[in-house]
């Protein structure tokens, strides 16, 4: 019985929604004007990158912040190791990895620099990166994540870390967040770097700390 | 009229419909997983088609949506984790239910 | 009457809500993660589709590719669990 009320109220939900956009007129704030007429002032030429990292560049900050609590969620869980976790690494695999992995950082790289003028930018970037780490943890080439260390928590923390900090150094100059235009894309650029090696040691943390595979190391 | 951002859109309530009818109901705590994922995928369609009604491209909602897919695989690896630590310790893939009759 | 474009659309948004059925419906959980890679992968049209290549690429990295795999995974974890006698090494 709770079954087909369910699933009748889930119908009568999309049918409702379907009709109302249906009927909806054109919108009332329309940000596209705004956002082109301050372009030549934002450093990049993709309107999107200029959004997540000039105009909405609060949003970007707090969105890696919230990936970094995620992480303390997941260390603060805590896994118990399980036990014959070491599988034979199969040499074709490993061999498919490790021709594939310099050609995905060239790739990100490029995604990287190219989010200043076409589609790509740093969060591209650091999961293409990201995607080379957890490739080669599971052909059996790196190991998994046990209590981070010094180094690893550095590298974790950085991006977030080099956000702030310039954007709390441009304070002096305007509010929090307010590049002045004449260094505007290079802090841009500074700012992707970070977060693309941040984002890659996070995104590959997500799956390598719950991975248990310490290669042999407690 | 109807031009590929409305059917999107449509696409994207139907989505979300089915994510939400399918968590309620479902016991397994990785279909779940799944179905919220669905949600979440339906909400994006939804925000990008519906802004981009009128045939034009806006970069805001796209950013937003950008920001909501690496949200979305934090929040999943988080709830993976919680499953995984839940299932070590009781052996069960399911939250207990009190019976309503 | 229906221009190519818009049917290949109706035809994507059709590939997706099969997809995203069959996730749901399917019988047993690696099937249901495997289809739900599948829906991320078609997604990622759609959002070509919809002239955002940005959200194009990071769906198919993180929402196909990460997603998929942390899944996979806490499904492999969860079934050596259930059953240790089952040696891999």
């Amino acid at each position: 019985m709770k079954r087909w009320s369910v699933i009748l109220a889930a119908i009568a939900l999309s049918v409702a929604l379907i009709l109302a956009i249906l009927e909806l007129g054109p919108a009332g704030i329309d940000l596209r004007l705004p956002v082109a007429e301050n372009m030549a002032s934002s450093g990049v030429t993709h309107p999107v990158t200029a959004v997540l990292l000039n105009f909405r560049g609060y949003d970007t900050l707090l969105e890696v912040a919230v990936l970094l609590i995620a992480l303390f969620g997941i260390l603060a869980v805590g896994m118990e190791p399980l036990p014959s976790l070491v599988k034979p690494a199969d040499p074709m695999l490993q061999r498919l990895a490790r021709f594939a992995c310099p050609l995905v950082i060239v790739a990100g790289v490029y995604l990287l620099w190219a989010g200043a003028f076409r589609p790509g930018g740093a969060f591209q970037a650091g999961a293409l990166l990201a995607a080379a780490i957890v490739l080669l943890h599971l052909s059996g080439l790196w190991p998994g994540w046990g209590t981070p260390s010094w180094r690893q928590r550095l590298l974790l923390s950085g991006g977030f870390a080099v956000f702030l900090a310039v954007s709390v150094a441009m304070m002096g100059f305007g509010a929090l967040l307010e590049y002045p235009q004449a260094y505007a894309g290079l802090l841009i650029l500074l700012i992707e770097s970070g977060l693309t090696l941040s984002l890659a040691a996070i995104l590959a943390g997500l799956f390598l700390f719950l991975s248990r595979d310490t290669g042999g190391n407690p | 009229m109807i031009n590929s951002s409305l059917v999107f859109t449509i696409t994207g309530i139907v989505l979300f419909a089915m994510g939400a009818a399918a968590v309620i109901m479902m016991n397994n705590l990785l279909r779940r997983i799944l179905a919220f994922n669905l949600m979440g995928s339906g909400i994006f369609l939804v925000l990008v088609g519906l802004a981009q009604r009128q045939d034009a491209v806006d970069p805001v909602p796209q950013a937003m949506v950008l920001t909501g897919i690496v949200v979305a695989v934090a929040a999943t690896a988080l709830a993976l984790a919680l499953v995984r630590k839940l299932h070590a310790l009781s052996g069960r893939l399911d939250l207990p239910r009190r019976d309503n009759g | 009457m229906i221009s190519v474009s818009l049917s290949f659309d109706l035809l994507l948004a059709g590939a997706l809500l099969w997809s995203a059925w069959r996730t749901l419906a399917a019988r047993r959980i690696d099937l249901a993660i495997v289809m739900f890679i599948v829906f991320g992968l078609l997604m990622t049209i759609a959002w070509t589709r919809l002239r955002a290549p940005d959200i194009g690429l990071a769906e198919a990295a993180i929402g196909a590719g990460l997603t998929g795999a942390l899944l996979l995974d806490a499904l492999g974890a969860i079934r050596r669990k259930k059953s240790p006698s089952k040696d891999n090494a």
